[in-house]
């Protein structure tokens, strides 16, 4: 896999100085990160490093304490901007999937797009073809709680795209998954790379990490420690913490 | 219990005034007829209190500070009249309101039955709707707005459907209640099946009437309580049944008549 072109082009997201706490706690301490257009970031570190809340500042669940968050050239935490419009710019993906239990899957994926977008059988029809593409067709109208875990996340992940989003954050979405039903998330998650989706992927599959970003963070009491192209950071970590993180995964039998 | 009642010393009295069977008879078709009365009051009360009740649940979880006065309004009103007897809100307005004979307000006790009944029921509904809201977990609405869905799209489409479904029992008991008390708007002079069955005991120094008005509101309420318990368990099994196969939903039927 190719590493994308870093020329003069505008970054499909910019984050400077970003600084996030909840109450007493401290959890990102002034983050910089720059994504270009196609390319792939995974994110990993332990639990509680700040992988969730950083996707979630991006995302603007979480509102931040400083710094800013530039997405296609706009910045979206200056102070008046329409929070919904950038949301729907933005797709993010949650580790418990979060389907809307009360209605079949293909609700689920037209609901944004029908409201927010304003498409019309346009909205369906789009979604049929996502779902067909990645092997749901004959799911269209079942309700989430009759899909398997992997089912579900890959609806999930359908629902996201179904609102053309410029850029992809994933939080941990094969975390709840058994293990046999997290190969057919991540081929879903690589045919998006393949097509050049933007991604910025908060993950513990390192195999999955090393296979397919173009960059890997480490991310270690709310700072990005060290990152690099996956070869590096998994092969020769320069930072004594990455080595011990990395030691940990391995000792767990997930690397 | 049986025993103690007719061996009573006024046993006999008792049910020579209570259980009269000629008195029953002639009475019924009459009182019965008026039911349709408290039908109707129970019916424009009920759609009222639905969606009053719902925009008041609302109100009092809008977040920000800029919406604390609507919150505050709200949350006293449900306060005020979750304080007051029903039956004073039925006199207040049946009877103050007209009093004050302004131009083009109606008069009429049976409008005025059925707003006091929605001001009333709707400061119990909304409490139900909000804790039915509460209950649907926070990341429904996150994921919602994570989409681009807007709070109150994300309220319309995604929370507020899911309370809905959890609270129709507790909801339908507020409504038992409602129907009950429908007979209280006979304080302001509307002839309903309480009224008429009155006006018969007066005519015939007999309380049998009474018994059939009873008798009516039992042989009502305890099917419409059936019912929901049947909606419910259909909701659930139509959810259910389209994967996981027809035999979770023959299990889960044995339980829809609500009998544990």
């Amino acid at each position: 896999m190719g590493l994308p072109l870093n020329g003069s082009r505008e970054p499909a997201l910019v984050v400077d100085g970003l600084w996030k706490s909840f109450g007493e706690l401290q959890v990102l301490r002034g983050i910089d990160l720059r994504v270009s257009e196609h390319e792939v970031v995974c994110v990993i570190g332990a639990s509680g490093s700040g992988k969730s809340t950083l996707l979630r500042c991006i995302n603007l669940t979480e509102p931040i304490d400083d710094g800013r968050i530039v997405v296609g050239g706009e910045e979206i935490t200056a102070p008046d901007v329409d929070v919904d419009r950038i949301r729907r710019g933005i797709g993010i993906v949650f580790q418990a999937y979060n389907l809307f239990p009360h209605m079949p899957v293909i609700d689920n994926i037209t609901l944004a797009p029908r409201k927010v977008l304003r498409l019309g059988a346009e909205a369906e029809s789009q979604a049929v073809e996502l779902l067909e593409r990645f092997g749901l067709a004959e799911k269209r109208d079942a309700y989430p709680d009759s899909l398997s875990g992997g089912q579900q996340q890959r609806v999930a992940i359908v629902r996201a795209l179904a609102m053309r989003p410029r850029l992809m954050l994933l939080d941990e979405v094969t975390s709840a998954l058994d293990p046999e039903l997290v190969a057919e998330v991540l081929n879903v998650i690589r045919e998006l790379a393949a097509e050049g989706m933007t991604m910025v992927i908060a993950t513990h599959e390192m195999a999955f990490a090393r296979d397919i970003a173009h960059r890997v963070l480490f991310l270690d009491g709310g700072t990005i420690l060290e990152e690099g192209p996956p070869a590096d950071i998994f092969s020769s970590p320069r930072e004594p913490r990455t080595r011990e993180f990395l030691q940990r995964i391995i000792d767990a039998g997930r690397l | 219990m049986a025993v103690v009642l007719v061996n009573a010393p006024g046993w006999e009295a008792v049910r020579e005034s209570f259980l009269d069977g000629e008195n029953f008879i002639a009475s019924a078709p009459r009182i019965i007829a008026r039911f349709e009365v408290n039908v109707r009051l129970f019916v424009f009360a009920e759609i009222l209190i639905l969606a009053w009740g719902l925009v008041l649940a609302i109100l009092r979880g809008l977040p920000g500070p800029v919406l604390f006065p609507l919150r505050l309004l709200a949350t006293a009103y449900v306060d005020l009249f979750r304080a007051i007897p029903g039956v004073l809100v039925i006199y207040l307005l049946g009877f103050g309101i007209p009093g004050l004979r302004l131009p083009g307000v109606p008069n009429d006790p049976f409008f005025w039955g059925v707003v006091a009944l929605t001001l009333v029921y709707s400061a119990y509904v909304s409490e139900v709707y909000r804790a039915g809201i509460d209950s649907v977990h926070p990341s429904q609405a996150a994921a919602a707005r994570s989409l681009g869905l807007s709070q109150l799209q994300a309220l319309r489409y995604v929370v507020v459907p899911q309370a809905v479904r959890r609270v129709i029992p507790p909801l339908l008991n507020d409504f038992i209640g409602l129907q009950k008390d429908t007979v209280l708007v006979s304080f302001i002079g509307v002839v309903e099946i309480f009224r008429q069955s009155q006006i018969r005991q007066q005519a015939t120094f007999n309380f049998t009437p009474y018994l059939v008005t009873a008798l009516v509101f039992l042989v009502v309420t305890i099917p419409l309580a059936r019912i929901t318990d049947w909606l419910v368990a259909r909701e659930r099994d139509r959810r259910y049944a389209a994967a996981v196969g027809a035999g979770a939903g023959r299990a889960r039927r044995g339980r829809m008549w609500g009998f544990r």
